[in-house]
């Protein structure tokens, strides 16, 4: 090519969508809970625990509107280490993604423990709830830590 | 504690959010840099002469390449093809309703673009309109199509159904 060629020009470009979704009543009281700092659970025909709480019982289809508190503590029974942290992740360092069955439910919430050290982590590990300093009645509102000697003490 | 702190929360804003970094290629380039001079550039397809809006790399049709010696210039004048009246909000749309979002084939040009008329009572908009762009002042001029604020009708007769029907 004799004549010099100019660079393509480049440039940032968001594609956003902005969807807001309505609660309904369960999960409106979920959410709500989170805002106040409870953990809620739905309470099925049989005695046992959903959580996060669910509109309907996924055997039965019975409609379910019994929420009841769970935790704040409660057991990893499987997790997933994330070294590196994506922008939109909930943390923005070195975090575990688990299935954390709190305290009076009978089923795993899928959340974040905010655990330092994959080394902090293992099945079968106690964790408890930490709130952020926001209460926004947002599922980031809440992480998991370990729970120490002192914080089993605490809540005890 | 406000009183807004006690409402229940009954919606959840989940916006879904996707970044690109956006590589224009050289032809389109080439588009946006004759905009930001106040230019209209199109391309010329070697095998039928068809002239296409803005600049491509190669022509959709034939598949040839289409040369950097087949740029046409682009008056800002041209024929309303088709509309649409927008009378619903959209965010991150700035427009005041309702606005009409048009189709315009400028003179020259055998593909059309999107655009928006301005200074037209709505009961006015019709196909065949012809208009001619309405530019923001030449010190704000970006590499953008949004150089060109909205089109506004002309006071001259209506292009033929003939000279844009293909376009429809
Ligand atoms: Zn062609």
């Amino acid at each position: 090519m004799s004549s010099p060629r100019e660079h393509s020009l480049t440039t940032s470009h968001k594609l956003e969508y902005g969807y807001k979704r309505s609660l309904g009543p369960v999960l409106s009281r979920f959410f709500t809970g989170i805002r106040d700092r409870k953990i809620l659970g739905a309470r099925r025909a049989d005695g046992t625990v959903i959580v996060p709480p669910k509109e309907y019982d996924p055997d039965t289809s019975a409609a379910l509107d019994e929420l009841t508190p769970v935790g704040p503590g409660g057991v990893v029974k499987s997790w997933a280490w994330v070294s590196e942290p994506r922008r939109q992740q909930p943390l923005d360092r070195a975090f575990a993604y688990a299935l954390i069955q709190l305290d009076g439910a009978d089923t795993s919430f899928l959340h974040v423990v905010d655990a330092k050290e994959e080394s902090a982590m293992n099945t079968g590990m106690r964790v408890v709830a930490a709130w952020s300093d926001q209460a926004t009645g947002a599922i980031t509102d809440l992480s998991f830590v370990p729970e120490s000697k002192n914080s089993r003490e605490d809540a005890n | 504690m406000s009183e807004e702190a006690n409402e229940p929360i009954e919606v959840l804003r989940l916006p879904v959010e996707l970044e690109y970094q956006y590589t224009a290629g050289e032809s389109a380039s080439r588009f946006l840099r004759a905009i930001k001079r106040g230019k209209l550039l199109g391309q010329r397809c070697p095998v039928d002469g068809r002239v296409y809006f803005p600049t491509r790399g190669c022509c959709p049709q034939h598949g040839v390449p289409m040369a950097d010696d087949g740029s046409v210039e682009l008056p800002d004048v041209g024929t309303l093809v088709t509309y649409s009246i927008v009378r619903i909000p959209s965010e991150n749309i700035p427009l005041d309703l309702p606005y009409v979002t048009i189709q315009v084939l400028l003179d020259g040009a055998d593909t059309v673009m999107m655009h928006v008329l301005g200074e037209c009572a709505l009961e006015d908009v019709h196909m065949g309109m012809r208009l001619k762009a309405k530019w923001k002042p030449e010190e704000e001029w970006e590499s953008s199509v949004g150089n060109i604020l909205y089109f506004v009708p002309q006071d001259e007769p209506d292009a033929p159904y003939d000279s844009y029907k293909e376009h429809i």
